[in-house]
C-alpha cells in the first residue's frame, strides 16, 4: 500500500544524477494559476489598502478596474485553489514527525537538516503553509463576497461589512506573509523550483529534505526495501 | 424669521471656494489652507416641517438627477431610501408620546450631515475622491471616485450610495456649486416653511436656540440642537423637540461616531500590517545574507543514488 503522501504519478528515475518525479503537468499548471492570482490579488488589494501604495492600481488601468477586477481575480484564486487543496491535502496531513521537526526549527533555519528527523512528501513548515493558505482562503472568500457590492451589497448590512472588510484586511496582511515564507523557502532551499517547473527534482534534494518520501518512492518502485509487484 | 438669502445677481461672481481651501483630501494629504473660511451650516427644524417634500424636489432639480419613478410601498417615503439620485428623504415616523397619549407625527429631512471628523473621508482609499474644504463642506469628486463603496462603510449616518450607472459614490453636496456663489442649497431656498435655513455655523447656531427656547416655552420640555460631537459636531444640524430621543426620528443616531471597526481598519491594521510585511521580508533577507542558501550536496546525490541502485528496476 502507498504511503499517504505519495501519489502515483511519483516515481524515481535511477540514474546519474537521481530524478525524482514530483509534480504532474496538471498540478504545475494548476499552481502558476494560483501564483499569478494571489499576486495579481496582493498588488490590487494592496492599492486600496494603504494609500501609499494606491500608484499599484496603475497595473490594472486605475481604480475603478482595479476595484472591478480584484474580486474577480479572487473567484479565480479560490477555485484554482481548491484544485490544488484536493491534490495536496492528503500529503499534507499532520504527521508525528512533523512535530519533532516543528520542535527543531532552528536546526533547520541555520541549514542543519541532518539533527531533524526525516520526512515524508511535505515538511511542517511546508505543511503550514497549505493549510494556512487553505484556512486564510476561505476567510477572504467569504468575507470578500460581504463587501463585493457590485453584486451583493444589499444581502448584509452596513456593520456586518464592516467587520468583513476588517476581517478581510487582516487576513490579507496574513496570506501576504504566508506567501512571504513560501516564496522565501523555494528561494532558500536550493532545487526546489524545478519541482514546480520541469516537475522534477534531484535525488539528492529528495534525500536531503524529504528522505522518508524518497525512501517511499523507492519502495513503491520495488526497490530493495520492498516486494515486487508480481509479473 | 430668518432672513432668507437673496436671490442671485446676474453679474459674475468669482467661488468663494476652492481646491485652495481643503482641510482634508482622501487617502492623500493637503497643506494647510492660508485663511480659514466662515464655518457654514444648515439648520433643519424638524418642528416646523409639514412635511412636503419642496426640499427633495428642488434638490432633484437643481443636481438634476432622475430618480427612477418608483412603486408604492405604503409609506410616505417616496422613494423608500436614500439613493445615487436622491440625495435628500424626507423620512416619516409616527409615534405617540406616552406622556400626552398624542400621536406624533415626526418627520426628518435625512441627508449627508458634512462631518467636521468625516467618516466617508477617513475610509476612501482613493486618493481625492473625497474632500472637505475649510467652510465644513464635505463633497465627493467623482472623477477619482473607484466606486469601492467603503464611504459607506466609513460613514455613521448610512449616507452614501453607489450608482450602478457611473460606479461612483453620490450624496448631498451641500449645494457647493451653489454656496460658493453665495446662494444656499437648493433645498433651503424651496422650503415654504423656513425648516431649512442655511448661514454660518454661529448663525444657524444662535437661530436655533431661539427656536430651542420657543419649543420649550410651547410644553417641549426636552427640545435641542443635535449637532453631535462624536463626529466633531456637523454642518447639517437638527432642532429636535424630543432632543433627549433622536432615535424617535427615523433612527437618527444618539451618539453617532465613526466606528471602532472602521478606525481599527484605517488605523492599526493599516500601519501594523505593511510594517509585518516588512519586517517579514527582511528577516527573509537577513536570513539568507547570514546562513546563505541551503544547497543539496554530491554527498546527498550519491546517497540517493545508492537508495536506488538496488532498485530491481535501476540500471546500476
Amino acid at each position: 500500500m502507498a504511503a499517504y503522501d505519495v501519489g502515483p504519478s511519483e516515481k524515481v528515475h535511477p540514474g546519474k544524477p537521481v530524478v525524482v518525479d514530483r509534480y504532474t503537468v496538471g498540478a504545475r499548471i494548476n499552481h502558476w494559476i494560483t501564483a499569478a492570482s494571489l499576486i495579481l490579488l496582493a498588488l490590487s488589494g494592496l492599492a486600496l489598502f494603504h494609500p501609499s501604495l494606491f500608484f499599484l492600481s496603475g497595473l490594472f488601468g486605475g481604480g475603478q478596474f482595479t476595484r472591478f477586477i480584484h474580486p474577480w481575480i479572487g473567484v479565480l484564486l479560490f477555485f484554482s485553489f481548491f484544485g490544488l487543496f484536493l491534490r495536496f491535502w492528503k500529503a499534507n496531513l499532520w504527521k508525528r514527525e512533523d512535530g519533532t521537526w516543528l520542535a527543531r526549527i532552528r536546526d533547520v533555519l541555520a541549514n542543519h537538516e541532518e539533527n531533524v528527523p526525516e520526512v515524508g512528501k511535505y515538511n511542517a513548515g511546508q505543511k503550514f503553509v497549505f493549510w494556512a493558505m487553505s484556512v486564510l482562503i476561505v476567510i477572504l472568500i467569504s468575507s470578500g463576497l460581504v463587501v463585493w457590492d457590485q453584486y451583493f451589497s444589499e444581502f448584509t448590512t452596513v456593520e456586518q461589512k464592516r467587520i468583513a472588510i476588517l476581517v478581510h484586511s487582516i487576513a490579507a496582511v496574513a496570506i501576504i506573509g504566508v506567501w512571504i515564507i513560501h516564496f522565501y523557502s523555494a528561494i532558500w532551499v536550493r532545487g526546489t523550483i524545478p519541482a514546480m517547473i520541469r516537475g522534477s527534482v534531484t535525488g539528492g534534494w529528495a534525500w536531503r529534505h524529504h528522505r522518508k518520501w524518497l525512501r517511499e518512492l523507492v519502495t513503491k518502485s520495488g526497490g530493495r526495501s520492498g516486494s515486487k509487484p508480481a509479473e | 424669521m430668518f432672513p432668507p438669502i437673496p436671490n442671485p445677481s446676474t453679474t459674475d461672481t468669482a467661488p468663494r471656494f476652492s481646491e485652495k481651501d481643503l482641510i482634508r483630501r482622501s487617502a492623500s494629504t493637503v497643506p494647510a489652507p492660508e485663511q480659514q473660511q466662515t464655518e457654514v451650516a444648515k439648520l433643519i427644524d424638524v418642528s416646523k416641517c409639514i412635511g412636503c417634500k419642496a426640499c427633495q424636489t428642488a434638490c432633484i432639480e437643481w443636481n438634476d438627477t432622475h430618480e427612477e419613478v418608483g412603486v408604492f410601498a405604503g409609506v410616505f417615503e417616496n422613494p423608500p431610501d436614500l439613493t445615487p439620485d436622491m440625495f435628500t428623504l424626507m423620512r416619516f415616523s409616527e409615534w405617540e408620546n406616552p406622556e400626552t397619549n398624542e400621536l406624533e407625527w415626526l418627520i426628518r429631512k435625512d441627508g449627508c450631515m458634512h462631518c467636521a471628523d468625516p467618516g466617508c473621508l477617513k475610509a476612501c482609499p482613493a486618493p481625492g475622491a473625497i474632500v472637505q474644504y475649510s467652510n465644513g463642506i464635505v463633497d465627493f469628486v467623482h472623477e477619482n471616485c473607484i466606486g469601492c463603496g467603503y464611504c459607506i462603510k466609513g460613514c455613521p449616518f448610512n449616507i452614501p450610495r453607489i450608482s450602478r450607472v457611473d460606479n461612483t459614490a453620490y450624496k448631498c453636496t451641500l449645494c457647493s456649486d451653489r454656496v460658493a456663489v453665495g446662494q444656499g442649497p437648493a433645498c433651503a431656498k424651496a422650503c415654504p416653511t423656513q425648516a431649512i435655513v442655511f448661514g454660518t455655523k454661529d448663525e444657524m447656531k444662535q437661530h436655533a436656540e431661539g427656536r430651542i427656547e420657543d419649543l420649550k416655552s410651547r410644553g417641549y420640555a426636552n427640545a435641542g440642537l443635535y449637532d453631535p460631537p462624536g463626529v466633531g459636531g456637523t454642518h447639517v444640524m437638527y432642532v429636535l423637540h424630543h432632543a433627549d430621543q433622536p432615535e424617535l426620528y427615523s433612527g437618527l443616531p444618539r451618539e453617532p461616531r465613526i466606528s471602532p471597526l472602521v478606525e481599527a481598519w484605517k488605523g492599526i491594521t493599516k500601519y501594523a500590517g505593511l510594517t509585518v510585511l516588512g519586517v517579514a521580508a527582511g528577516v527573509g533577507v537577513l536570513h539568507h545574507l547570514i546562513m546563505g542558501p541551503n544547497r543539496v550536496t554530491e554527498d546527498d546525490e550519491e546517497h540517493a543514488e545508492e537508495l536506488t541502485e538496488g532498485d530491481g528496476h535501476g540500471r546500476v
